[in-house]
């Protein structure tokens, strides 16, 4: 075996490839963690903001509000971390939020449903949509980009119908269906406002987290996002997977459609509109990759929060709402960018 | 991300909604097909359109800046060789040119609530006085809070970062009314008196308005006037404030008289506001085509404004002296109406 040391073929059948210069061990960290970078730019930005705006920035209150706005963001990321790790990518998600919501609002207002059976048919709602989009992704093998774009178009055109467009007022929900807000609902430590939505953004990206990386089903969910093929091989059930994904991505925008309604007070059929893009801008740089395969729900939570801090850190500064999102564009570019890098060392 | 998804989606809204042959017909083009206010101009423009025999096709942009879908639309109904256009302009400079078009085609063009830019390019233009609303809604808040006007603190929550005409007319016209020294009148944002906290952008929605009014509440907890664009903007600062305790002593003014909204001045989530009547925007636009049609004659303006006035009523259940207004009953019965 003393000849391999001298073997250069040798070095491509190692795991190790015996280079340990500083940029290649944090090449090494932004492979094996991608949730690493995002949170590092994240302490770096509230640090930044902190340092040049003071205790106005810098304070309980201000750090928990921003978890706050992006709780709707942050939930709808979750989702769509878990189609974007199959490498398929859902643009439906906002529709089948804002929708959930509407239906839950609507069942309770114009049926009479008590508001506890009609949370969970808004749920049911959008687990159903989510269902359809995986069905036709894996069963008729349509690509997830052209199947949610039809499925957003759909979603959002029966949200309008449905709901005639009409808005319910934050005083009626609170009168006759206060569980509709529940997520609204706050409690203070200190300066520190928490609503439920945060906690619930929390303990939902806590429990995928661990679902994903502990258990069976989520093992499959990157193994089949990073190779199909050899996934099926392995004996994954790849479309079982898919529909899964999917259901549970659908389901977890109804559960954000729910939170939505606690942000607004009201049941707006107007609200969510990009978010699609806005939880696929937080997915993207919280370091998963857009091919599959690759990436975490924390990574995720912390692309939406460091979108969040440049949002209210900008404005507070004063600047012109474009220059957030031109910062954002600049972090989704550089984001990939790190992702093609940190695959090299896999290639 | 607008452009993008304006982009995909240049398709436009197509209806066809009246089958019935006549010599008459005429085109409805709005920015949107989902917000209520157009919703409620389509619904007077077929009303009218059936009662005049006018055979009417309705359009929409599929989100509000959309121009695109506006253009196209705009070139379908020269194509099918209508007598008139009614346009809610999303890109009011942009879009004049196909304007043109249409009126080298023999059409009548008219603008309803938004006008283009410059306002004569339409053959006609049916509004509310954005400027009015906002000077209305102005002069209620600086009465209402009489020598504390002096050390107010006051957040705006405007619509979108593009500053529309409607958006910088509103503005321009609360600060004026309030007795604010204005700097560009076309540019909201710029003004330095101190009582001004800061500037913010709601989209015109629930959602928006949460958000902006939360930043703005991070500038200065102890804002006490609040203007907001519209009422669902309203509706999300109020939102903001509630979570802060501070709903009950903050002043919340808006423009736009919807039916929510209208409900909202009732239960004192908002103090004032300006009702506007798209519905009368619509059918005095359906009539207008009929007259151009049939006598080749151009719609008449308002006295001393460039375009037919469709008034605005200032609705508050607290009025002022030297101030008309109606109270929520009242608007709720004419509720964009």
């Amino acid at each position: 075996m003393a000849d391999r040391e001298k073997d250069p073929l040798a070095d491509l059948t190692t795991f190790d490839r015996g280079r340990h210069t500083l940029l290649d061990r944090f090449q090494n960290l932004v492979h094996a963690q991608p949730a690493a970078i995002p949170l590092l730019v994240l302490v770096l930005a509230i640090a930044a903001f902190g340092l040049l705006l003071g205790g106005k920035f810098f304070s309980a209150f201000a750090l928990t509000l921003i978890l706050q706005q992006v709780m709707i963001v942050g939930i709808v990321a979750v989702a769509q971390t878990l189609v974007i790790l199959t490498a398929g990518i859902d643009l439906s998600v906002g529709a089948i939020m804002v929708f959930s919501s509407v239906v839950m609002g609507h069942c309770t207002f114009r049926y009479g449903i008590p508001a506890e059976v009609a949370v969970a048919i808004g749920l049911a709602t959008g687990a159903f949509c989510g269902a359809v989009s995986g069905m036709l992704v894996s069963l008729l093998r349509l690509p997830p980009f052209i199947v949610t774009l039809g499925m957003w178009q759909i979603v959002l055109a029966s949200n309008f119908l449905y709901s005639s467009n009409e808005t319910i007022r934050s005083q009626d929900l609170a009168e006759h269906a206060p569980i509709l807000q529940f997520f609204g609902e706050s409690f203070r430590i200190g300066g520190a406002v928490f609503t439920y939505g945060v906690i619930a953004m929390v303990l939902l990206a806590a429990f995928i987290h661990f679902v994903l990386n502990k258990t069976a089903w989520g093992r499959h969910v990157y193994a089949v996002g990073d190779d199909p093929v050899a996934a099926q091989l392995a004996g994954i059930n790849t479309r079982g997977v898919l529909i899964s994904v999917y259901t549970v991505a659908g389901l977890i925008c109804a559960i954000a459609g729910w939170a939505l309604i606690g942000r607004l007070g009201s049941v707006s059929p107007t609200a969510g509109q990009f978010t699609n893009i806005e939880s696929i801008t937080a997915v993207v740089i919280g370091g998963t990759s857009l091919f599959g395969g690759r990436g975490s729900v924390l990574g995720s939570v912390f692309g939406a929060l460091i979108v969040g801090v440049f949002s209210l850190g900008l404005r507070m500064l004063g600047t012109d709402p474009q220059w957030t999102y031109l910062m954002i564009g600049a972090l989704i570019i550089i984001a990939v960018g790190f992702d093609q890098w940190a695959r090299r060392i896999a290639g | 991300m607008k452009l993008g998804i304006a982009a995909l989606f240049s398709a436009v809204a197509f209806a066809p909604l009246n089958a019935q042959a006549a010599d008459i017909s005429a085109c409805l083009i709005t920015k949107t097909d989902t917000n209520p206010f157009y919703v409620a101009m389509k619904n007077g423009a077929m009303q009218k359109a059936e009662e005049l025999g006018v055979e009417l096709k309705s359009y929409a942009g599929r989100i509000d800046g959309d121009s695109e879908s506006q253009v196209s639309a705009i070139e379908a109904c020269i194509a099918d060789g209508v007598n008139g256009i009614m346009l809610t302009p999303s890109d009011t400079r942009g879009i004049v040119p196909t304007v043109k078009k249409a009126q080298d085609a023999g059409i009548l063009v008219l603008a309803l609530d938004t006008p283009l830019d410059p306002i004569d390019a339409a053959d006609g233009t049916f509004a509310t006085d954005n400027f009015a609303a906002g000077e209305a809604i102005g002069k209620w808040a600086k009465a209402s809070l009489g020598d504390e006007a002096a050390n107010a603190k006051i957040g705006l929550l405007n619509g979108l970062v593009s500053q529309s005409s409607v958006g910088v007319l509103r503005n321009q016209g609360f600060l004026t009314g309030f007795g604010i020294d204005l700097e560009d009148p076309n540019k909201w944002g710029d003004e330095e008196d101190s009582r001004i906290v800061g500037n913010d952008v709601s989209q015109g929605s629930e959602q928006g308005g949460r958000t902006g009014m939360e930043n703005l509440l991070q500038i200065d907890p102890m804002i006490n006037v609040v203007y907001a664009i519209n009422e669902p903007a309203a509706a999300g600062a109020y939102e903001a404030l509630k979570a802060l305790g501070r709903e009950g002593d903050v002043m919340v003014v808006a423009v736009d008289g919807g039916c929510p909204g209208v409900k909202n001045v009732k239960d004192g989530v908002i103090n004032a506001t300006a009702q506007q009547y798209p519905l009368r925007m619509a059918s005095h636009g359906v009539e207008a085509i009929v007259e151009w049609a049939k006598n080749g004659t151009k719609p008449q303006k308002t006295e001393g404004k460039d375009f037919f006035d469709t008034g605005v009523n200032l609705v508050t259940e607290e009025p002022v002296d030297g101030l008309e207004s109606i109270n929520s009953e009242e608007a709720a019965g004419i509720c964009w109406g």
